[in-house]
């Protein structure tokens, strides 16, 4: 087991498996179609990464480096949060980016009974290790373990 | 952060719990980013990305409602990006069905509560605000709350305006209680660049190849572009404007970038040079095979590769008055050079309601009217999103509806060549 140290940027603990990519996270395209579409497992509709394009996101530890594209991101995450389809945390290797903070910090002040931790500045370290299906722990303090 | 008494007694919600947790949001927001403060908005209209009254964004009128019915809307009104839905747009029963019964649900709802909320007027939707013809053209220097990527990323990069990406909701809410955060692409440090990208091309590159491989390599650092002024001129000019456009539409959408600096260009790099790249920037060379790597990795997932296109979208972002002229005239030339009178493919050009109006005042409306081409407002994305238009094989010369859709990717020549059947 190995710990990282990151930064809370929304507060939480949860226990989840982790589903990673490297590449920047492109909110709109990963969520947008499985959101409308009523697809339960939440897959990732992302054409273009193909680590996760396919792989089913809701209740995951999602580990990934930073969101990228469209400015609709952060309310597509706050639309996730709000109909109980999202990832069961974020985990960002290097500081959150706009979008991604936007959308969590909207789920944390606007819906009610979800928590979505988020944790960021956890290091390339991090993601180099963790690997999909590892579990992950979230704790309070933004420390995080991988098995 | 340190905020005001005023900002404070907001937070506190001495005007409001409503409105206490708009700057809660926009307080959190910032500290994410170690924003020291809040700065007050400065632009006379704000943009918002949120135009659609789609069925699954439910939550996010749930949040503009609760904003209404707490008066707490603002006095800075503002453009929206495109509306979703035009009859003209060619699309069967069964993709009408669906756009009209299933996802556009909430459309009129949406526009009321947009109305209520202070949009400019009915013919405010665009993702390209900042067009004369629209009007929402901030100045250097400019304080915004805007969100939609591509208008970010003009208004900071060609406008010199002040605005970081911000999500749809946060940029409402920004004009609500008149302040944003300080921080990132407001502050002069977070201008700066940390990549140095060199254009080493034979020919001028197309602008939304070259913004896509910018966009995926710098991810949402900021490019100092070198080598680019030679091949497009160093006067911001209708022609060059249109080609930045596009070309950082592709860089937020294949990215996340927010701002580009071009050298002897854009204006913070007119004014700064060189003094602009932070030190230790990273560097990227640009050259014909690296351009060529990048769109031959583009994924094709249509299921048969080899179909024939049955539908081009040309407008994303939406075209300026200059482009429908030039894009009339290549038409035309190409048509008669085919044999040809009409294009072979449906085909539709989108640009803002504003820019179309003047358009169909020139000689050239009637002109790209009898090529067959149709016009229409509306954000191709939005029509894209339709399961049923997924299927079918949909070319594009946007790589930012490449980016998000089934779409295919092609430069502006072969979608000429392609529509005017010259190119099987």
């Amino acid at each position: 087991m190995k710990q990282f140290k990151g930064r809370v940027v929304t507060p939480g603990e949860v226990t989840a498996e982790a589903v990673v990519t490297k590449e920047g996270f492109n909110t709109l395209a990963s969520l947008q179609m499985a959101l409308q579409f009523g697809d339960k497992e939440v897959k990732c509709g992302d054409q273009s990464n193909k680590e996760l394009y396919g792989k089913p996101l809701i209740n995951k530890a999602l580990c990934l480096p930073q969101t990228i594209g469209s400015t609709t991101g952060g309310l597509v995450l706050y639309c996730a949060c709000s109909m109980e389809k999202n990832p069961a945390c974020m985990l960002f290797a290097n500081h959150i980016d706009s979008l991604a903070a936007a959308g969590a910090v909207l789920a944390d002040v606007w819906v009610d009974g979800v928590t979505m931790p988020v944790i960021d500045g956890l290091g390339d370290e991090f993601l180099s290790y963790v690997k999909d299906g590892m579990k992950i722990t979230v704790k309070a303090d933004g420390i995080v373990e991988v098995e | 952060m340190i905020l005001t008494k005023e900002q404070q007694a907001i937070l506190q919600g001495e005007k409001g719990e409503t409105l206490a947790k708009v700057m809660k949001t926009l307080v959190m927001y910032g500290d994410a980013f170690e924003a020291e403060k809040l700065v007050p908005i400065t632009s006379k209209y704000n943009h918002l990305v949120t135009s659609f009254g789609l069925k699954v964004m439910s939550p996010v009128y749930d949040l503009m409602q609760q904003l209404l019915d707490a008066d707490v809307s603002s006095e800075q009104k503002f453009s929206v990006d495109p509306r979703p839905l035009d009859k003209n747009v060619p699309a069967n029963f069964l993709q009408n069905l669906v756009f009209n019964k299933f996802m556009y649900t909430k459309q009129d709802f949406y526009e009321g509560q947009l109305d209520k909320l202070g949009l400019i007027d009915k013919n405010a939707f665009t993702c390209t605000c900042y067009m004369d013809e629209v009007g929402n053209k901030p100045k250097k220097g400019d304080v915004l709350s805007w969100a939609e990527s591509s208008a970010v990323v003009y208004a900071n990069s060609v406008l010199g305006a002040r605005c970081n990406r911000n999500s749809g909701i946060i940029d409402i809410m920004g004009s609500i209680v008149g302040f944003v955060p300080y921080f990132g692409l407001l502050t002069d440090e977070g201008r700066k660049a940390t990549w140095v990208v060199k254009i080493q091309t034979t020919k001028k590159p197309e602008a939304q190849l070259l913004g896509s491989a910018i966009g995926m390599k710098v991810m949402e650092d900021v490019p100092y572009i070198v080598g680019l002024d030679k091949w497009i001129g160093n006067e911001l000019n209708d022609s060059t404007c249109a080609y930045l456009k596009d070309f950082g539409a592709a860089t937020a959408s294949n990215g996340a970038v927010g701002l580009y600096h071009i050298e002897n260009l854009t204006p913070e790099a007119v004014e700064l040079g060189e003094n602009l790249i932070a030190e230790g920037a990273k560097e990227y060379v640009i050259d014909d095979a690296e351009l060529e790597r990048v769109n031959n990795n583009y994924p094709v997932i249509w299921k048969n590769p080899d179909a024939k296109p049955k539908l081009c979208f040309v407008g994303c972002p939406h075209l300026s008055l200059e482009q429908l002229k030039d894009w009339t005239l290549k038409l035309e030339a190409e048509l008669k050079k085919n044999g040809k009178k009409k294009v072979t493919v449906n085909t539709v050009f989108t640009a803002a309601p504003g820019v179309l109006e003047t358009f169909e005042k020139t000689e050239y409306a009637a002109r790209l009217k009898a090529t067959g081409v149709i016009t229409s407002y509306i954000c191709p994305l939005m029509y894209m999103y339709n399961p049923l238009c997924k299927k079918m094989p949909v070319i594009t010369s946007s790589n930012k509806l490449r980016t998000y859709t089934s779409a295919r990717y092609y430069t502006d020549a072969e979608i000429l060549e392609t529509i005017t059947g010259g190119r099987n």
